[in-house]
């Protein structure tokens, strides 16, 4: 109602140094709150990308969920099994080719097998335990986190074939090893065969830098003793979002296991969710502060004008007029302190997303803060914003619609 | 001429920690075009009796009926509404809203009852004001404006949505012999040209002399209710 808003502006611009202070107050929560978003955001983004742009967004692992069902289980209704012993060998995916060939029918995204066997290598006296993964290099090219990773020779020259290796930096640091060296690899059969490091990584990763060694499929199984064998399947997804899905229709499918990234990193995605609850929690007791003014300057007003409501209401107003009116006062000093929030926003995340500095100590750099542009913080900080000088609005715009005019007119009388 | 108002027994008793009684047991009937003042010693129920005819309080027994309908289950609302359109209030200070000039307070009920287009409502607001004596103040703030100016523009504003009934409250209490004047005759032209019924209360007995009604009350009681010979109101 027009009327009510006209009223409401004049009842707050006669009190300009107030009001002035209650929209400072509301700014400074929400543009707060909105670069304290975007830095949140924006290092939580920056952290899940990390962990999309080094795993796999799909493990198939020739794992099974649950425990086989024993062949006599499905044909009686009632079993007792006794005497069971698991097979000593992991079976490996069955029928790799036609997995593969299935996979390529449908997935949004890339995929590689591969198969990890886990061994020692050894150089000049000196052994590192590894895991002695055996690739595809046309297809690992498409999943691989190590193949723009090269800190000497490359990638490529797995592809060439023979007896080639490629591991990272920090296993070649502690065998002692160069790049062009042989080394041996040692598999848990027993089994040795001599390589020639053609390449190594540094992702970044210590796990893997220190612990992977990559060889063609072919001299894995080999060492694996176990020839044409594959005991994981790797996918990349054209969108990572997707991963859960993928897994769920690929495990129901192969019935190996497969899993999400989300699924296996569900403990620090969960870290993320608490963390995400602090920061609201923050933002909504920034935005409880500055509702404080805004109940201040409400209150201040309806005892001020206590006569006003009294005349409005012997007019012909109602109480939910009054309600209204003071209420909406509310309302306006939060949305002048969310506009002018938004634009202190900006100007907190712009300047933030200035700040360089080095991470030097580590030899890692990191050149500026992760910062997250999003429109969404705005809408949520004003949000807050709104409901809070909502309720600072309410509780005095009740107590000032109940009061019986009679009490004011007489005592003015 | 149907009744405006009709009351009977009404009585307010305030529950304090001693119960006050401020209207005893009240009948009258107001009708259409009447000019009625309310007289009494200080404390006698006075304001309290207008208060519960302008439906701003609660009788605590008795019955009130406004316009023919029924008061006693009518929803604050409602009452609100009543009061919008079927009667005007004049206090003894004039209780305009001070962010506002003269036409804007008056406009105010118009817009509150929202039957007339804004344009209409300038016209109308303007055109009260100037009949009250008031061209050339018509855009002032109650703060430019004289004790007597402003309480004209609080008649005009009780005009506004042409109710029928205005309750005045004293309404020369606080303004000279002049000014006085000035503003009695303007609501004996309320009644006299617009056909208005207005109740005011007075102290002032030769003002309540010129009136066609008087109701003298005492101790919250109607100790008389006299009105003129029809020879003589003429
Ligand atoms: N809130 C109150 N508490 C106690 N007494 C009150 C209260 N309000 C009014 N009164 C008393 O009620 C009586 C009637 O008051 P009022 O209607 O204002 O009389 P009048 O207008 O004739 O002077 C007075 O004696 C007054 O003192
Ligand atoms: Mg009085």
């Amino acid at each position: 109602m027009q009327l009510i808003l006209e009223i409401a502006f004049t009842h707050i611009a006669g009190r300009g140094r107030q009001t002035l202070v209650a929209i400072i107050g509301v700014a400074v929560g929400v543009g707060f709150s909105i670069a304290m978003a975007a830095l949140m955001e924006g290092g939580q983004d920056d952290f899940v990308e990390q962990l999309v742009n080094t795993m796999p967004h799909v493990e198939v692992t020739d794992e099974e969920r649950s425990a086989r069902r024993q062949p006599a289980e499905a044909i009686f209704a009632v079993t007792e099994i006794s005497g069971l012993r698991p097979r000593e060998d992991r079976r490996g995916i069955i029928n790799p080719t036609a997995a593969l060939a299935w996979l390529g029918g449908w997935v949004p995204g890339r995929f590689a097998p591969s198969l990890n066997a886990q061994g020692v290598v050894r150089f000049s006296g000196r052994e590192v335990g590894a895991a002695i993964v055996g690739i595809d290099p046309q297809s690992e090219r498409g999943v691989s986190p190590i193949v723009g990773e090269f800190v000497a020779g490359d990638f490529a020259a797995l592809t060439a074939g023979g007896n080639n290796i490629v591991i990272g930096d920090t296993m070649a640091e502690r065998l002692g090893a160069e790049l062009g060296d042989t080394v041996t690899a040692v598999s848990s059969q027993g089994l040795t065969r001599n390589f020639r490091i053609v390449g190594l990584f540094h992702t970044g990763t210590t796990a893997r830098d220190e612990g992977e060694a990559y060889v063609l499929l072919k001299n894995a199984q080999i060492l694996a003793e176990r020839p044409n064998a594959v005991n994981k399947i790797r996918i990349k997804l054209d969108d990572p979002n997707q991963a859960p899905a993928v897994a769920r229709r690929v495990e129901a499918e192969l019935g190996y296991k497969a899993e999400a990234w989300q699924e296996a990193n569900e403990a620090l995605l969960e870290a993320l969710v608490v963390r995400n609850v602090i920061m609201y929690t923050v933002v909504a007791a920034i935005m409880l502060v500055a509702g404080f003014g805004i109940f201040n300057i409400i209150s201040t007003i309806t005892h001020e004008k206590a006569r006003d409501i009294a005349i409005m209401k012997s007019l012909g107003f109602a109480e939910g007029d009054m309600r209204r009116l003071f209420l909406l006062e509310g309302v306006v000093i939060g949305l002048g302190g969310s506009a002018f929030g938004w634009a202190l926003g900006f100007g907190l995340v712009y300047a933030l997303s200035l700040v360089r500095f080095e991470l030097a100590a580590t030899g890692q750099e990191m050149t500026r803060l992760p910062i997250a542009w999003s429109l969404l913080h705005y809408l949520i900080a004003s949000g807050f914003a709104l409901a809070s000088a909502a309720v600072a609005g309410y509780l005095p715009a009740r107590r000032a619609a109940r009061q019986n005019p009679v009490d004011i007119i007489r005592g003015a009388t | 001429m149907s009744a405006l108002i009709e009351a009977e027994n009404l009585t307010r008793v305030l529950h304090e920690t001693v119960p006050v009684t401020l209207v005893m047991d009240v009948s009258l009937t107001i009708g259409e075009n009447e000019f009625i003042a309310v007289t009494g010693p200080s404390g006698s129920g006075k304001s309290s009796l207008l208060y519960l005819l302008g439906l701003l309080d609660r009788p605590t027994s008795g019955t009130l009926r406004v316009g023919g309908r029924d008061a006693e289950p009518m929803g604050e609302g409602e009452r609100a509404g009543m009061r919008l359109s079927m009667l005007g209030f004049v206090f003894q200070f004039h209780f305009l809203l001070p962010e506002f000039s003269a036409r804007e307070n008056v406009e105010i009920p118009m817009r509150k009852l929202g039957r007339l287009s804004r344009p209409k409502m300038r016209a109308r607001a303007a055109e009260i004001l100037e009949s009250l004596g008031l061209e050339g103040h018509i855009d002032k703030r109650p703060d430019q404006l004289s004790g007597g100016q402003r309480q004209r523009v609080a008649v005009a504003r009780a005009l506004a949505n042409d109710p029928p009934l205005i309750l005045a409250d004293e309404p020369t209490g606080s303004l000279d012999t002049k000014s006085s004047e000035q503003v009695f005759r303007i609501l004996e032209a309320v009644v006299r040209e617009r056909g208005k019924t207005v109740v005011a209360v007075t102290h002032d007995l030769d003002l309540a002399a010129r009136m066609d009604r008087r109701i003298h009350l005492v101790d919250g009681k109607i100790e008389a209710d006299e009105s003129l010979a029809s020879a003589e109101k003429h």
